[in-house]
């Protein structure tokens, strides 16, 4: 069985040293492992950013894709081959800007995918520009003078469009991390863990220790119920969206399982030569 | 007695306009015919006029008639709008519901039958089409049983008595026009040699050639006139495992298709040109990755939303100079609903040789008219999935180490891997790579990764243009797409007049047949090429492409197909 070991390459990550990314990218590696995946069973789909080169640290099949499109080629990849363990992974900006379409519809469609942003409320690859997760007066590079727009919660969207399986963690508690990630992968649909994971060199406000004074451990809570979509909502707003923990989490059946006419054997290993009556048939309609 | 007529049906959108041009040509392919329908139709759902225009014949013809031998008019707009298409004698038959006027000094023969009136007798109003039918046999010297059989395929399910009161519909529009002279003897048809042949557009014969291909899964996001290809394998692909989705954006279509591509399935996409101007970043993605995947471009009228219902071909440029940077592209223009089938099967089979994009192009009227095909052959049909490792290649890969999907060979194709095969981990990126797919900036590894990549594909491919015609013309036409039709059929006229004329007809847009062209174009005096576009897209590609010699011009964007009669006035003046 595969171990940590087997799901790290040779390649020093670009990071910034003190990046938040790198624990990510551990507790990714941890919980592939936890979970008995094998490297070759896992193809991790990224977005472009700092955080879209996640793909190329961990030893599986992996996709740098481009901007804001990794949802989009991870569902390609699942409905090629449903065995695999699909991973979607990349930044706020990636993911809430250009690709926010995909993500409301890749929740609504709910293949078994596990989608993990990296957010730090800014954009990294690009030198600190604001995201659509940046606060509301936030000053930076783009706003100088204050953010005027308001800032989009992962959290809230994704609950608001129905999500079946929701977390957030906090890339410092890589503990907490790993078994949401854990979970998440083995959750069958699709599921959002939302990373804080703070951008060292272009974002001083957002900072650990301003992630350490702000964030609300749902672990600590005993009475919360992440099964009650109205209370885990209520707890979104609460914390201003800054609560992490499993937030929400119900049963569905996954797309690939509504699929009409759809094999439980990977579409991948099937034989693709239509037969000679199939044929037949087909040109009947033109006849 | 005729060899070939045109036919059209004209009323109001939503009125069974379709579906009666679908009934008399389908029957009439059928008896042996050949036929082309084209129909008119504007972005409008309901309401508004519409027609559809049938071309019968006893040989192929697949290009609009010049003009209108009958015309059956289910109100009077039809008359006004389409009346001067017809010959001089040419019949209208019109519904006397409507008390229809007769078109102004013109010399037709003028019909009022009680369209409605006897469909109601037969059971009910909505089979007037089903007495313009049997009025439109009488006409052309053909019995109501030609619409039998097909009636019969249609409404037997529904039980026989539907049958009965459509035949008997299409009798009483039939015995009316005996006995009111309808019975004209220059409107026979000359009888059809009775060979069983298919009647489909080009949209289906795409999904029919994607679904014989092996393709298994098509993201797609409805426009016209695309839509028909996804709606044709939404029907098809559960019978064989596999899956259309109708994804958020044709941005999510494409990229998914890559994703499906690089996990190992074949997959495509189609679109018309505002989709294939959003996908445009994501075709780039697929030439630096290397993962095969089709793409089909239905062209309509542009620039943007342009007019939608209309025929146009003007996305050349975009097709081979779209997306930034330099890839490997192969695009295919087929001419015939034929072709369709046959060279989207190639696509398949040229973009997991090359491991590329390919992106078929037809064009509206290629895409949506009905044209007779000969019956398409299973044998024909193959599957070639290109360099894939073998087993003995993945055994050999260390535990831990990459295979090297991006290897440097002889030919420039590397061997692919699927995810879920063991050995075969690599990374993919859209970010300048190493063999294995590392990102580099080593200028060497750069430039020779470019040039792997733009060199994968090399020389013509078979059968990219095809030549009719004079040896050494006075006149040589050039064409692409569903123009091959209306030039065949005016060069045909030139001919028979005595001049000296040929037709080239370019079906492989990159790799450019420059050296095919260039054969041709040396051996004629004067060389035309005629497309549908307002800037010369086809002559100036041959001039980018470094053909040598002077290329005259026939454009026509007005959003119509061009009629034979057009080319045939054109030529004329150039020899
Ligand atoms: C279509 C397109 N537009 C813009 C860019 C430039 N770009 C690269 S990464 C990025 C933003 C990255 O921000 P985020 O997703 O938050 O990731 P981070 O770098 O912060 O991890 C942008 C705008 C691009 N690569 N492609
Ligand atoms: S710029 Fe920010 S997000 Fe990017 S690597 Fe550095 S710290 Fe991480």
């Amino acid at each position: 069985m595969a171990t940590v070991k087997d799901f790290r390459n040779e390649v020093r990550p670009n990071w910034c040293p003190g990046c938040g990314d790198f624990s990510v990218q551990a507790a990714i590696q941890r919980a592939l492992a936890n979970t008995g995946r094998e490297p070759e069973n896992v193809a991790i789909i990224s977005g472009i950013g700092c955080s879209g080169r996640i793909s190329g640290y961990i030893h599986s099949y992996g996709v740098h894709a481009i901007h804001g499109r990794a949802l989009a080629v991870a569902q390609g990849v699942k409905l090629a081959n449903r065995d695999l363990t699909v991973i979607a992974a990349g930044g706020d900006g990636d993911g809430f800007g250009i690709g926010l379409n995909h993500f409301m519809h890749a929740v609504r469609r709910n293949m078994d995918i596990t989608y993990i942003v990296m957010d730090n409320q800014i954009y990294g690859l690009t030198k600190g520009q604001t995201s659509p997760t940046s606060a509301h007066g936030f000053k930076n590079k783009t706003t100088p003078e204050g953010n005027i727009e308001h800032a989009l919660t992962p959290t809230q969207v994704a609950l608001g469009a129905g999500i079946s399986f929701l977390a957030q963690g906090f890339s410092t508690d890589i503990n907490q991390l790993t078994r949401l990630i854990e979970e998440a992968i083995n959750y069958k649909g699709f599921a959002l863990v939302n990373v804080f994971s703070p951008c060292v060199t272009f974002n001083k406000v957002n900072t650990y220790d301003w992630y350490k004074q702000n964030i609300v451990n749902l672990d600590n809570d005993p009475d919360y119920d992440p099964t009650n979509r109205a209370a885990a909502m209520a707890k979104i707003v609460e914390t201003n969206g800054l609560c992490t923990g499993l937030i929400f989490k119900e049963e569905r059946v996954a797309y690939e399982d509504l699929i009409p006419g759809y094999k439980k054997e990977p579409l991948v290993h099937q034989d693709i030569t239509l037969s000679r009556e199939l044929f037949a048939e087909c040109l009947k309609e033109f006849a | 007695m005729l060899d070939q007529l045109s036919w059209k049906v004209g009323g109001q959108q939503g009125e069974g306009i379709d579906s009666t041009g679908e009934i008399f040509a389908t029957a009439l392919n059928r008896h042996g015919y050949f036929v082309y329908g084209y129909r008119h139709f504007s972005s409008r759902i309901k309401g508004g006029h519409t027609n559809y225009k049938i071309r019968v014949s006893t040989k192929p013809r697949p290009a609009n008639a010049d003009n209108l031998d009958m015309l059956i008019a289910f109100d009077q707009e039809t008359i006004d709008f389409n009346a001067h298409e017809l010959r001089p004698g040419g019949v209208i038959i019109a519904d006397e519901k409507f008390n229809p006027v007769a078109p102004e000094g013109m010399t037709v023969r003028f019909f009022t039958v009680p369209l409605t009136k006897f469909a109601e007798e037969a059971g009910s109003a909505i089979m007037k089409n089903m007495v313009a039918l049997g009025a439109s046999a009488c006409v052309l010297g053909l019995q109501p049983e030609t619409f039998e059989s097909l009636i019969s395929d249609m409404f037997l399910r529904k039980g026989q008595k539907v049958v009965d009161s459509n035949m008997a519909a299409i009798r009483k529009g039939f015995q009316f026009m005996k006995e009111n002279g309808g019975e004209i003897a220059e409107f026979r048809l000359k009888p059809g040699d009775g060979k069983q042949r298919l009647f489909m557009m080009g949209n289906d014969a795409i999904g029919l050639g994607a679904l014989a291909a092996g393709a298994r899964i098509m993201p797609a996001y409805p426009i016209t006139p695309a839509s028909d290809v996804m709606e044709y394998l939404i029907k098809k692909f559960p019978k064989v495992g596999g899956h259309v989705i109708q994804t958020e954006d044709e941005i999510a279509a494409i990229t998914m298709a890559i994703g499906a591509n690089y996990a190992g399935v074949r997959a495509l996409t189609a679109t018309s040109g505002p989709g294939l101007s959003l996908m445009m970043e994501a075709i780039g993605l697929a030439g630096m990755t290397e993962t095969p995947v089709v793409i089909i471009d239905t062209q309509r009228g542009g620039p943007s939303t342009g007019m939608p219902t209309k025929h146009e071909q003007s996305d050349m440029y975009a097709v081979l100079f779209g997306t930034h940077g330099e890839i490997p592209k192969i695009v295919l223009a087929p001419a015939t609903a034929e072709e369709c089938f046959y060279m989207t099967i190639d696509a398949f089979n040229y973009a997991e040789k090359y491991q590329t994009p390919v992106i078929l192009i037809t064009d509206l009227a290629l895409s949506l008219a009905k044209q007779t095909v000969e019956p398409l052959d299973y044998d024909r049909i193959t599957i070639n999935r290109g360099k894939l490792a073998t087993e003995e290649q993945l055994a050999a890969i260390e535990p831990g180490k990459l295979f090297k999907r991006y290897a440097f060979t002889e030919d420039n194709i590397s061997p692919r891997v699927f995810p879920g095969q063991k050995g075969g981990i690599h990374h993919v990126t859209g970010v300048e790579h190493t063999e294995v797919g590392r990102p580099t900036e080593d200028a060497a590894i750069r430039t020779k990764m470019m040039n792997k990549r733009l060199n994968k594909v090399r020389g013509e491919f078979p059968n990219s243009v095809s030549y009719t015609g004079a040896e050494n013309p006075d006149l040589l036409v050039i064409g692409v797409g569903s123009t091959i039709g209306v030039i065949d059929e005016a060069l045909e006229r030139l001919t028979a007049e005595g001049k000296s004329v040929a037709h080239a007809h370019v079906r492989v847009l990159s790799p450019f047949p420059t050296e095919t062209l260039q054969k041709y174009v040396d051996r004629a005096k004067k060389v035309l090429v005629v497309e549908n576009n307002a800037t010369g897209q086809l002559k100036h590609l041959m001039q980018f492409f470094d053909i040598k010699g002077e290329f005259l011009s026939q454009l026509k964007y007005d959003g119509n197909p061009y009629l034979p009669s057009e080319i045939y006035a054109h030529c004329k003046e150039l020899i």
